[in-house]
């Protein structure tokens, strides 16, 4: 089981993923229309460029933007939550064994203590986001199902695995329950609000894009996020 | 009633219709005629499938909920930060359920929406920058009013603004006639103290071809004589044309995108005709969004740029105090506390938050000057615009929008906003009128012929020395 899952099971997932992922985006940049968006994305490739580059960097900076620095509690949250859950599984000494065996691969990993520290600092930020989710009036109005969702199943690998490690409970149960949700996160990806991990930066770069060349980007300064 | 004599999903594009409508005082009949309004639900869907492509998609589908754009929304905010004000909310559930249902909604669904679209959203469009995921609601607002138009479904005011563009390609009933009389009693007028000046209409191959908004034709001709006298001033070579003056576009606020085109096509057809190097607009904010910025795409044009470079009114201003052309008194710069409105329109949508500084820094002296919090592309809108201002149905929703502008002023603490924006000067007369605050407010032409040093050669022969 456990083989079958981390091989080929790890094998589907991605191929999931990457095929939903760029099947998704190709999708996206064809539905882009300069007339309908009006926006003449190809007419001015650098400006454009320079717009979507500027456009990502600033979202993609803690408190790079106007945004980030208003709220500097839920920056902070958002930013912990985001690194952990993508440092943590993608340098867990544990996923570097599986590489290393099943595929021969060298890959680097980060300490057990970093890898924990992360890890509950991930699930305390998940927590925050989810009270303000449940008790701010203006995230609760616009929060449904899909929201929850995407939520539960990004904790999910999270808190399985910090029980695998750490031997707390049933051993097996929480090793299944680990795997089984974390390729579900991965398989989930283009079907689901996780498409933001690409769609973030395809609507930011044209976002960008629209400042860089239509909305003054070209006449004067760039835009201040 | 599939359609109503006065409010139904057909453009109005005869004058005979645009008087049964306008004789309709408040729109009473056409919104009791909106009630019982079908909608069409093919076409509908007929115009989700041919215009709601991947950017509407993705944004609608991709927005995680995180109510970030909750304070960037002045509507929010002076609405006691109502949940049903958040910006994510108000697009949701209005343009998110129409796609969700694929147009399979309600009269009163729709009736619903035109109260969202037209009274909680100014297409101000300052959420946009505060969503992680580069949401533009205010661009989706738009999108939704354009579904609206095509259902019936606008504003009665907008309904009449639109059909005045499609029957005299000016926001009012502006004819020829009317404006070429307009520029040349405004000539008569201002000739006496400004010997020489023209208004010179039709001229090719000039260096500027002055375009403007149509109330100025209609009810604030000094305006016109303003620029004029400024561009005498100047020594510019300009023209007006007698056809295609009229740059704005209250259609766009409708979302009527067909009589946009029609309105900024008489606009690029005077351009073609007379070839100036350039196009220079007055101080309008969405009439320079729907000349230079929008105008290019709806009409077709795959650079996104007029035919001719089209500047703001504030960019010509800056280019004349920065080359000496138009030199001000210093003795008579502002040496009282004046803010600056920065328009939507041009400022977050164009750039141009540096130079209406520059002007600041020629026309006040520098310790007068007072920033509003927050300003330049993070400014908040006037409160009345995208059409908020001539809406009848909406004045008590506009007149609590006014609050958030009207509290940034004071505590600025200035006696003098210098607005030079249509939109937000009506919106700061409202606010005056509304809260007696004590402000003062103008457009730039005023107050630079005011502080402006005048040459000898151009003053009338009694006052030359």
């Amino acid at each position: 089981m456990y083989e079958i899952l981390t091989g080929p099971g790890l094998w589907l997932a991605f191929a999931i993923a990457v095929i939903g992922l760029v099947v998704r985006t190709v999708f996206y940049i064809q539905g882009l229309n300069w007339k309908l968006d009006r926006v003449a994305y190809t007419a001015f490739p650098a400006a454009g460029a320079k717009g979507a580059i500027r456009s990502i960097l600033a979202f993609l900076v803690p408190f790079g933007n106007h945004s980030w620095r208003a709220k500097p509690g839920f920056t902070v949250m958002f930013f912990t939550f985001h690194i952990g859950l993508l440092a943590v599984p993608l340098f867990l000494e544990g996923h570097a064994v599986i590489l290393m065996e099943r595929f021969g691969i060298a890959w680097p990993s980060m300490s057990m203590g970093a890898a924990d520290f992360w890890t509950v600092a991930m699930l305390v930020a998940a927590l925050g986001i989810a009270m303000r989710r449940l008790l701010l009036p203006e995230v609760r109005i616009v929060t449904d199902a899909k929201d929850w969702f995407v939520l539960i199943i990004s904790v999910a690998p999270f808190l399985s695995g910090y029980m695998v490690v750490h031997q707390i409970g049933d051993y097996n149960f929480w090793l299944l329950a680990h795997i089984v949700s974390g390729l579900a996160w991965i398989a989930l990806l283009p079907f689901t609000k996780l498409f933001h991990v690409v769609g973030f930066f395809w609507s930011r770069a044209q976002l960008g894009m629209d400042y860089g060349i239509k909305r003054g980007g070209m006449k004067y300064k760039s835009f201040d996020w | 009633m599939p359609e109503g004599k006065l409010c139904n999903r057909k453009p109005i594009n005869t004058e005979e219709y645009l008087q049964q409508v306008l004789s309709d005082t408040g729109g009473k009949q056409y919104y009791k005629e909106m009630e019982e309004l079908d909608v069409d639900v093919e076409k509908l869907q007929a115009s989700l499938k041919a215009t709601l492509k991947s950017r509407l998609k993705t944004w609608l589908d991709m927005c995680a909920h995180c109510g970030l754009c909750a304070d960037a929304c002045f509507l929010y905010e002076v609405n006691d930060r109502d949940p049903k004000q958040v910006p994510a909310y108000k697009i949701q559930s209005t343009l998110g359920e129409i796609v969700k249902k694929n147009g399979n909604v309600t009269n009163e669904f729709l009736r619903h929406c035109m109260d969202v679209a037209w009274s909680q959203c100014t297409c101000c469009n300052r959420c946009g920058h505060y969503c992680p995921h580069g949401i533009d609601m205010g661009v989706m607002f738009g999108y939704l009013r354009g579904l609206l138009y095509s259902q019936g479904f606008v504003p009665w005011e907008l309904k009449i603004g639109s059909g005045m563009h499609r029957v005299y390609r000016a926001q009012m009933n502006v004819t020829t006639e009317d404006w070429v009389e307009t520029c040349d009693w405004m000539a008569e007028e201002s000739e006496e103290e400004w010997p020489g000046l023209t208004i010179p209409i039709d001229v090719e191959d000039a260096d500027i071809m002055y375009t403007l908004n149509a109330r100025e034709a209609k009810h604030y001709p000094e305006d016109i004589a303003e620029a004029a006298i400024l561009f005498h001033l100047t020594g510019e070579n300009w023209t007006v044309p007698s056809e295609g003056w009229e740059q704005t576009s209250l259609s766009m606020f409708a979302g009527d995108w067909e009589a946009c085109t029609m309105q900024v096509k008489t606009v690029y057809d005077a351009i073609e005709r007379l070839r100036p190097k350039r196009v220079v607009g007055t101080e309008c904010g969405h009439a320079h969004r729907a000349s230079a910025i929008e105008g290019p795409y709806w009409v077709g044009r795959p650079d996104g740029l007029p035919p001719r470079p089209y500047i703001h009114y504030v960019e010509w201003v800056a280019e004349v105090l920065r080359t000496g052309r138009l030199k001000i008194d210093p003795a008579k710069k502002l040496k009282k506390p004046v803010t600056l409105q920065d328009s939507c329109n041009y400022v977050r949508n164009h750039g141009l938050a540096d130079i209406t500084r520059e002007i600041m820094s020629y026309i006040v002296e520098p310790e007068y000057f007072h920033e509003m919090s927050p300003n330049r592309e993070h400014n908040y809108c006037c409160g009345g615009g995208g059409g908020f201002n001539g809406v009848g149905k909406y004045r008590p929703q506009r007149n609590v929008a006014l609050i958030k502008k009207r509290d940034q002023i004071l505590a600025t603490g200035a006696e003098l906003v210098i607005a030079p924006c249509h939109n937000c000067w009506d919106a700061i007369r409202d606010l005056e009128e509304e809260f007696e605050i004590g402000i003062k407010w103008s457009f730039l032409k005023p107050l630079l012929i005011e502080m402006a040093i005048v040459p000898d050669h151009l003053k009338p022969a009694e006052d030359a020395e």
